[in-house]
């Protein structure tokens, strides 16, 4: 069978998914792009009511401190509802497909090798551009902050997507509290670089360590996550444990995984994969149907448990919380 | 009576390489249906079927120079199954494209081998590769007659397009092609240098 089974499911999966997902923030499609989606007859068909969904605390607070806050009761997502098949992601697959080259370049040496880091304790150095330059241990980077559950797509470049359930901050929140001066324009974020705890990087695929970054106004969107958990439980150290970002509308190498430094700078940062292959990865790495990267096309993906492909989503499907960041912007130019 | 001993160990050595070049297929067979193909199953039988294609098309060259230096001229009797062997798995590499990666969607397809050039690279791999398959009986032997020879050394050809189309597509990680390319390049300057043929045909 080609289509995997959900045999190998874990108790967290077993909550059956419509109460698994009134239970969380749902992120779904855009106005935008159930217009570009029209075009393909059937493919979205009328949405259901908007609804409500308020910020659910995380069982425990980040960082044991003791307080658990609840977001404002003002902040909702009208999440669309849509008849296409988003299944959660299995979590076995979730943490069992990666591309974490620090790992090994293949898409089980993650989950075969990850076990050799240690993810406590944690630091973040956080630098730059901000008002008190400090390093923080992760608990206490994240004590204020309440964690939220957030169900997105994320689409690799490779033309391969899921949909995970994420637990983390968001990343905005962290950034008003770090006090970023009238300088910084970008947020430039850094992974974990130790040969011995990550055997990948022993070889140079890429130039380690790995940096990754996003304009001032892509890190204050409210989508973009600061990631601990996934499936309800921590962070696998594949899927970049302790600490890794989530951006949904960018192709997946723009998440960066396993972060100790957070820097806030004037200049666009040179990410890795733009400075490993410039004509094929870009910094902005917007999902987007109609650029193609240049040895294979971007206008459809194969989402992982299905048999066909189907159409990439301008976006990956968040246009409506994101297009008016690039208003103006040439897509094409700026991949 | 040693023609017999002869013939039966031709038969024993086919079987095994039957055996041989068939187990690959039978264990990704066996690893599809049993749900052994990780998150992305498409992805690793297009993976695995391509390498074995490849790696087989690396063993057939390997036949000349192997017979020449080891003085077992009659194993270019086992280079036809290893070459078709090698054809198998490059059209069932072909196959899970058009039919489990874009099942028939002949756009796509057609687009991808005009403007996707490690696609256009591996469709000429496969189209050589084809010719030579169908060319490969005894019968077309005798029709070609000299011109065999020269069609045939194509393989060289495909093996560097199934080696290049390889290289094109990998992201970051080159490893694996590079090996191949480096074998199938050494073993097209160890056939063009023919060590051996001052040897022997210059006896003659």
């Amino acid at each position: 069978m080609l289509i995997r089974r959900p045999d190998d499911v874990r108790s967290s999966e077993i909550t059956p998914y419509r109460v698994y997902m009134n239970r969380r923030h749902f992120i779904g499609r855009s106005a935008k792009a159930a217009a570009a989606a029209a075009l393909v007859p059937g493919l979205l068909s009328a949405c259901d009511e908007p609804q409500r969904m308020e910020a659910r605390p995380a069982a425990e607070p980040l960082g044991g401190s003791g307080g658990v806050r609840m977001l404002s009761q003002e902040k909702d997502w009208e999440s669309v509802r849509s008849e296409l098949d988003e299944s959660l992601t299995p979590y076995v697959d979730v943490t069992g497909y990666n591309n974490f080259y620090e790992f090994g370049t293949g898409k089980e040496d993650p989950a075969r090798n990850a076990h050799t880091l240690v993810t406590r304790p944690w630091t973040v150095e956080v630098g730059g551009e901000v008002a008190r330059p400090a390093v923080y241990d992760l608990d206490d980077l994240l004590a204020p902050h309440t964690a939220e559950d957030r169900i997105y797509r994320l689409r690799c470049v490779e033309a391969w997507s899921m949909v995970i359930p994420w637990t983390g901050i968001v990343l905005a929140d962290l950034v008003r509290r770090l006090e970023p001066t009238s300088k910084a324009r970008f947020v430039e974020f850094t992974t974990l670089k130790d040969p011995d705890q990550m055997p990948g990087q022993r070889r140079r695929v890429l130039d380690w360590p790995y940096v990754e970054g996003l304009r001032l106004d892509e890190a204050m969107n409210p989508l973009t996550l600061l990631a601990t958990g996934v499936y309800g439980e921590d962070l696998p150290n594949q899927n970049g444990a302790p600490l890794r970002l989530v951006v949904p509308w960018k192709y997946g190498f723009k998440s960066i995984k396993s972060i100790v430094k957070i820097r806030f700078v004037e200049k666009m940062p040179a990410t890795s994969w733009a400075v490993s292959a410039p004509r094929e990865y870009g910094f902005y790495a917007n999902v987007n149907p109609e650029v193609d990267h240049p040895r294979w096309s971007q206008a459809r993906e194969r989402r992982l448990g299905e048999f066909r492909r189907r159409p990439t989503l301008a976006f990956n499907g968040y246009g409506e919380q994101v297009a008016d960041l690039y208003a103006g912007l040439d897509l094409r130019r700026w991949f | 009576m040693t023609v017999n001993i002869a013939r039966r160990r031709r038969i024993a050595v086919k079987s095994v390489l039957w055996v041989g070049c068939l187990a690959p297929a039978v264990s990704l067979g066996i690893a599809a249906l049993t749900d052994g193909l990780g998150a992305n199953p498409i992805e690793e039988i297009t993976h695995r079927t391509g390498w074995w294609a490849l790696f087989l098309l690396t063993v057939t060259l390997a036949i000349t120079p192997l017979r020449r230096l080891a003085g077992k001229p009659g194993w270019v009797r086992y280079r036809r199954l290893l070459g078709l062997f090698a054809f198998f798995y490059a059209t069932l590499h072909f196959l899970t494209y058009l039919v489990l990666d874009q099942f028939f969607g002949w756009s796509y397809i057609i687009e991808d081998i005009a403007e996707r050039p490690f696609i256009t690279v591996g469709f000429a791999a496969w189209l050589i590769l084809l010719s030579l398959a169908v060319t490969s009986t005894t019968g077309w032997i005798r029709r070609l007659r000299k011109n065999w020879q020269r069609l045939h050394r194509l393989i060289y050809a495909a093996a560097l397009a199934g080696g290049v189309h390889f290289l094109w597509k990998v992201k970051a990680d080159a490893r694996e092609p590079v090996i191949f390319l480096v074998a199938i390049v050494a073993l097209l300057l160890l056939r063009a240098w023919a060590p051996w043929k001052s040897r022997v045909e210059g006896a003659a």
